[in-house]
């Protein structure tokens, strides 16, 4: 029996397993939605702009580890979802677009809402597709999961012309086979074992995991080989969670606002065991004095990672689980080293490093610090909360200060730093894990760039927390124009920051606001219990910066330290 | 340093955009490239001449290899091979010089493809030094325009990785 092509789409989706998608209508697409309008086993999550659509299906990909789905209209509602796109690109999540378009006859001709998002999107996608033919479209559908899914995941589009939605052809669901695309995910063995042997030669060792090892699934694999060989592990942005940062052997993130004892353990180290990372500039700062000792081991599933950034003495391309058991497992029974005694000085080192200096920041009895609410945050929710986080200075705040335990629960624009992902990926967590507690961390600057999904989130009866720290500022770009641009604010102050509690309420929302560290508690308490979505407006010191700090282009271990009331009250003195 | 890579890629469309996206996004050169048809028509060949250091050539290899529609890689460089491309020369030369320029192309075993009476254009086949010797040599005398097709390779027969 032949069905339209926006049955088979639907039935496709269906197959993939698909519960929710987030988009928003248009005219082309109206065949498919008409569809879902009275479908019971997808539900369509309509956000209030397109960009918001793609957010949430990006934060309920990476709370999942399942792709999010995306399903938006021709022309605008297309061009909307980019910034989408290239985060989840940048991040590697699996989130696949459906976009409407333009029937096939008029394709080319300009036509009302037609744009070339095929080709606009083409630089940000791991692939995309323009379905010319309705006979084809389940195969591609199939073949766009099975893309998004596996190797290194990423995003892919598929555009979807009027006519093709509305053209019958039968449902078939063939195996797919792509003759050009083989991603590796066994390490080469010989290349594992000069990994195990390096390691136990190797005196002063760091891990440093990234957002791979989240995507591998590999925490146990982490943890096992940091516990038994007995090496501090240092976790990227997109790492956080794959150790757990309560760990005794965990070094808290590197580079730019990294610890101050990750960044000397990397740059003192004589081997780095780099795992699912791609050393990433705000990694690695002035790459020529990156760790100048040390030998790299990298793991990593996407070979174009390797050697492009740092020199690397043993490259071993894989899925960083796979690679990771059969490393530990030669390490167990072949190496069998005393690992305690291999590794005592440079654990005593790194003891000494985290004594110098901890991760800290002067706490106030009168204005909020910005980290003391990430700090209440950690504290009320035991770290069992899912947190996003928008771009800038809450971003490392939450960072720094929230200890994540466990993968998954922790989603924030790394490649990309998108202001505006953070709300709508809580959005998208909240719809996967409908019972867990999901916050996000947020600046009064980036919440702005998504604000509208406010009504997404009430309409839904999302209970979504939204901590916002709020210095009237757009934080870092003004940290960064304090210290290296003589305190000339150019447009980052943004003077007129609307009464979130009111734009809260105005949404059908809860607006709280605390103005002093003593009602930050009783507010966060308050808000996560109740059911609802609530913005939490925290009104913070404008002058708060994100330490320790390593000036763009400098060595990782040329840091700059917030500077103690005393260190800067002697300098005063001495100018008087 | 400059390297012949050859691809074998899914004969598609939008595969040429994505290859030539690729160097544009990550600021490669390509100092030319050809794309033809194989034997399997589903598959298209494409020669790219490119230049790099040995770490970007080694990401360029591997960004290449790392598209979808991408079959395979071949950096032609480190195998033996036979490199030729072709050039249409149209030379107006001074009536006097009219046999020197006939003389050259048989030199170079080129073959007149038209001739009006004030100009002839000449094809040319050979690798790159022939090609630009020819052109060289005809300069002087008046070159009017030239089209190269740009390279095209294929590895000898037999032959391993040098």
């Amino acid at each position: 029996m032949k069905i339209t092509g926006a049955e088979i789409l639907i039935e496709s989706l269906k197959r993939e397993g698909v519960k929710h998608i987030f988009g928003y209508p248009g005219g082309v697409v109206l065949n498919i939605f008409d569809l879902l309008y009275d479908d019971k086993d997808i539900q369509l999550i309509l956000t209030r702009h397109e960009q918001g659509a793609v957010h949430a299906a990006d934060g309920y990909a990476r709370s999942t580890g399942k792709p999010g789905v995306v399903l938006v209209t021709s022309g605008p509602g297309a061009t909307n979802t980019i910034t989408g796109i290239a985060t989840a690109s940048m991040d590697s999540v699996p989130v696949i677009v459906f976009s409407g378009q333009v029937p096939t006859m008029l394709i080319g001709n300009d036509a009302f809402q037609e744009a070339d998002i095929v080709g606009i999107s083409r630089p940000c996608t791991k692939y995309n597709y323009l379905v010319k033919d309705v006979n084809d479209l389940s195969k591609i559908v199939r073949e766009a999961f099975y893309i998004a899914t596996t190797g290194r995941p990423g995003p892919v589009l598929i555009d979807l012309p009027k006519d093709v939605t509305s053209s019958k052809a039968d449902f078939t669901w063939p195996e797919i086979n792509i003759r050009s695309y083989n991603p590796t995910y066994e390490g080469n063995r010989w290349m594992i074992k000069q990994a195990a042997h390096l390691i136990s030669k190797s005196k002063k060792v760091v891990i440093i995991a990234g957002g791979g090892c989240i995507i591998s699934g590999a925490s146990k694999e982490v943890k096992e080989l940091a516990e038994m060989t007995m090496i501090p592990v240092t976790m990227t942005l997109m790492g956080l969670g794959t150790f757990p940062g309560t760990h005794e052997l965990s070094l808290g993130m590197p580079g730019m606002h990294g610890t101050y004892y990750a960044n000397k353990a990397i740059q003192e180290s004589d081997l780095i065991v780099a795992i699912g990372m791609r050393f990433d500039d705000r990694v690695t700062g002035k790459v020529d004095a990156f760790a100048p000792n040390a030998k790299i081991i990298h793991i990593d599933i996407d070979p174009t990672s390797i050697r492009k950034n740092v020199r690397v003495d043993v490259p071993i391309v894989g899925d960083v689980k796979r690679v990771l058991m059969v490393l530990n497992k030669i390490l167990k029974e072949e190496i069998k080293e005393q690992w305690d005694e291999v590794r005592k000085a440079w654990l005593k080192q790194i003891e000494a490093w985290k004594k110098e200096r901890p991760l800290t920041y002067t706490y106030s009895e009168d204005i909020i610090k910005p980290q003391f609410v990430v700090e209440k945050i950690y504290e009320l929710t035991k770290g069992d909360a899912i947190i996003a986080t928008e771009v800038g200075q809450n971003q490392m705040w939450a960072a720094q200060f929230y200890k994540f335990d466990k993968p998954r629960m922790w989603l924030t624009s790394g490649g990309l730093g998108t202001m505006g992902y953070g709300f709508p990926a809580a959005i998208g967590a909240q719809i996967a894990h409908p019972n867990k507690l999901v916050i996000d961390i947020a600046g009064d600057g980036s919440i702005q760039m998504n604000i509208q999904e406010l009504a997404t989130a009430v309409v839904n009866k999302l209970p979504v927390k939204v901590a916002i720290l709020n210095n009237h500022y757009l934080g870092m770009v003004r940290q960064w124009q304090e210290l290296f641009y003589n305190e000339r604010y150019s447009y980052s102050h943004l003077e007129v920051v609307p009464d979130f509690v009111k734009v809260a309420e105005a949404y059908g929302a809860v607006g709280f606001r605390a103005t002093k560290p003593s009602e930050v508690e009783p507010v966060l308490r308050e808000a996560f219990k109740i059911k609802k979505t609530v913005f939490m407006d925290f009104i913070v010191h404008w002058k708060e910066k994100v330490f320790p700090m390593v000036p763009a282009g400098a060595p990782i271990d040329h840091m700059i330290f917030e500077e103690t009331k005393e260190k800067a009250e002697k300098k005063l003195r001495a100018v008087k | 340093m400059r390297h012949t890579i050859t691809l074998l890629v899914e004969n598609k469309f939008g595969v040429l955009s994505r290859i030539a996206g690729l160097f544009s996004g990550r600021g490669y050169n390509i100092e030319s490239l050809s794309v033809g048809e194989t034997i399997d028509p589903q598959i298209s060949t494409m020669t790219i001449v490119t230049t790099g250091d040995d770490l970007i050539i080694e990401q360029i290899t591997k960004q290449l290899n790392k598209l979808i529609d991408v079959i395979k890689v071949i950096d032609m460089t480190e195998l033996d091979h036979v490199e030729r491309e072709m050039v249409l020369i149209k030379v107006a030369p001074k009536p006097e010089n009219k046999s020197e320029v006939l003389r050259i192309a048989e030199i170079f075993r080129g073959r007149i493809v038209d001739s009006s009476p004030r100009t002839y254009t000449i094809e040319v086949t050979g690798d790159e030094k022939k090609i630009e010797a020819i052109i060289d040599l005809l300069k002087p005398i008046g070159i009017k325009e030239f089209v190269r097709t740009g390279k095209i390779a294929i590895a000898r027969e037999g032959t391993k990785n040098k």
